[in-house]
């Protein structure tokens, strides 16, 4: 949370902070103005800060404490220092559903960008029945991932085993939901088939920010395809390429939905992602405290990726 | 993060005029990129046209792609009445309206008062505050929340509104503030001269001009609110509290093997923002993107 903050308080240049208040030429000192504010502007915004808190920070600071002790949940509770953290690190069920999760992350962001970015640079070029097929595109973002989640579950466990039976592919011959060496599959596949959706518009709007006058001045150049997307298109989508790797991680971390969905962890506890781990065991398996550390773990760990992301991709795409 | 919103915000009315442009070179078609995005848009049709056709089927016709023999619309009352359908979607309803309702009413103010006064510190301060908490996922708080949410009484349709009000408020933010800074102060100080209030300033002028990105929050809010399965899951704890996928997740085990009523089940899950999306899919479509771009 602390990370996001100081590099960008710190990175404020005072011209930025001149023009946002819509009077240039007046020259400032400071990178943060003395003009005095309307106590109305606090009272909008102060009351939704402490809302915040309360509802967000609050807990998760309590989260933190809870960490420490070895709360079920409910009843007495007494302090145990590190005793969880330390137990977390030897837990071989929390060190597969971390690796299991950082994979399928890795694989299910790789492909959603992948994808989403075809799609658009197709849905903004010249193919026929744009607005339907953008409007088609857009619809797994409109369902619920556990309905469609369910639609799936039984795509993969009966008519798709069906059709590997009859065209003799034999690891698609069994349902993949049961094998402990493919279950993967379908949680990514719900995971990307879902998530594309939203990750294309937003290439979309990137697309839609470029000049069609860059790519007249490139055909005259005689410019080809290929090389006008990786020099032409992609430098000036780089932004939206940003929020979109960082989003679609973000969301593949908390890969939950399709879990519950497709394989409840299985078989033997082999798809199980960090999210899953401290929903059923924190809340229905009465290991709180325990999963709580590991929630604050998991913090951790997320938020050193998010930092990396931000320091590699951000510096690559100032334009 | 920071970058993006610095990208221009210039390119809001170029949207239309591009495809226009784009649609009078038709000529050119490329037909095999038609070709190839029409396929992929089969991974998408082929799973909903299932959807649909097996939910008519009896179970011992369940599992192919071809057509009922005969049309089972029985199917809809027996899965209506085996979760309980109407009061889940009764109680997703009002969740989904109200949470809509208090976002607009509320995150859109925190985000003029940010957006106005960027060049104060402790205005700044507070747009990382909500931001930063954008990048933080669910799960890690979701253990407190869920404790908190019971011991306050929370644990309701009440307490999932509020949730999606607050917890909403950073992405809104990103959203907003952009466009805010966008509409010139000049309109704000004329009315200001004539004696009007901040807050009089913000509902009479600003908040009528944020029309547009207020429809972003808006669907982005709705679309999060009626699908979302994992804060109902951990907050709700009276039955009869239940949402559409709550529901659905609660008496997946009834259906057995009657897949074709667990699939009327799932087809009425899906179908009211179905409905309501092929209706206002150039809309919800622009709205969105409207959300992507500074």
């Amino acid at each position: 949370m602390a990370n996001a903050q100081s590099p960008a308080m710190t990175n404020v240049p005072v011209s930025s902070s001149a023009s946002q208040t819509g009077k240039p030429g007046k020259k400032r000192k400071s990178a943060f103005s003395k003009r005095k504010v309307d106590h109305a502007y606090y009272w909008m915004a102060v009351p939704a800060a402490v809302i915040f808190a309360v509802f967000l920070y609050v807990p998760f600071i309590q989260g933190v404490g809870y960490s420490f002790t070895n709360s079920q949940g409910y009843g007495q509770s007494k302090f145990i220092g590190l005793k969880n953290y330390f137990a977390l690190f030897i837990d071989n069920r929390v060190g597969h559903a971390y690796l299991f999760t950082f994979l399928i992350s890795v694989l299910i962001t790789i492909l959603v960008n992948l994808i989403a970015m075809f799609l658009a640079v197709a849905l903004n070029g010249k193919i026929l029945f744009k607005n339907g097929f953008r409007a088609i595109f857009f619809i797994p973002y409109t369902l619920a991932v556990l309905v469609i989640g369910y639609v799936f579950k039984y795509i993969f466990m009966t008519p798709l085993p069906a059709l590997g039976q009859a065209l003799h592919i034999s690891w698609l011959s069994q349902s993949l939901l049961t094998s402990e060496r493919y279950a993967w599959v379908p949680i990514v596949f719900l995971a990307v088939w879902q998530s594309v959706a939203y990750s294309t518009l937003i290439y979309l709007a990137g697309l839609q920010t470029i000049d069609d006058e860059i790519y007249e001045a490139a055909s005259i150049d005689g410019v080809n395809p290929w090389q006008r997307f990786w020099q032409i298109t992609f430098p000036l989508i780089g932004p939206f390429f940003t929020i979109n790797l960082v989003l679609s991680m973000k969301n593949a971390f908390g890969t939950f939905d399709q879990v519950m969905a497709l394989t409840q962890g299985g078989p033997d506890s082999s798809t199980e992602t960090v999210t899953y781990l401290i929903y059923t065991n924190g809340l229905t398996g009465g290991e709180y405290a325990y999963e709580t550390a590991n929630a604050v773990l998991f913090f951790i760990v997320l938020a050193i990726i998010a930092f990396i992301q931000l320091k590699f991709f951000g510096n690559k795409e100032k334009i | 993060m920071t970058s993006v919103t610095i990208s221009n915000s210039g390119s809001e009315g170029k949207q239309t005029t591009k495809t226009d442009s784009q649609w009078h070179s038709r000529h050119h078609v490329n037909w095999w990129l038609t070709a190839a995005v029409a396929v992929l848009s089969l991974t998408i049709l082929i799973p909903l046209y299932f959807t649909i056709i097996t939910a008519l089927k009896t179970p011992a016709e369940a599992g192919g792609f071809g057509l009922p023999t005969t049309w089972e619309w029985h199917n809809f009352a027996d899965a209506s009445a085996k979760v309980n359908y109407p009061k889940a979607a009764l109680n997703s309803a009002i969740i989904t309206v109200a949470a809509v309702v208090l976002t607009l009413f509320t995150n859109t103010f925190v985000a003029y008062a940010i957006a106005r006064n960027m060049d104060k510190r402790f205005f700044r301060f507070l747009y990382y505050f909500f931001i930063a908490a954008m990048f933080v996922p669910f799960p890690v708080v979701m253990l407190p929340i869920a404790k908190q949410f019971g011991s306050w009484h929370l644990d309701n349709q009440l307490g999932l509104i509020l949730l999606y009000t607050v917890l909403g408020l950073g992405t809104n933010l990103f959203i907003a503030t952009g466009f805010i800074r966008s509409i010139p102060v000049s309109l704000e100080e004329a009315a200001r001269i004539d004696g009007a209030s901040t807050w009089r300033i913000f509902w009479k002028i600003i908040f009528p001009l944020m029309g547009p990105i207020n429809a972003t929050i808006a669907i982005l809010t709705a679309l999060w609110a009626w699908n979302d399965f994992l804060l109902p899951l951990i907050v709700l704890t009276d039955q009869s509290n239940q949402t559409i996928p709550l529901a659905q997740y609660v008496f997946s085990s009834q259906f057995a093997t009657n897949y074709p009523m667990a699939f009327a089940s799932y087809l009425m899950a899906m179908a009211p923002i179905l409905i309501v999306y092929i209706f206002a899919q150039r809309w919800v479509i622009s709205g969105v993107m409207r959300g992507a771009v500074k």
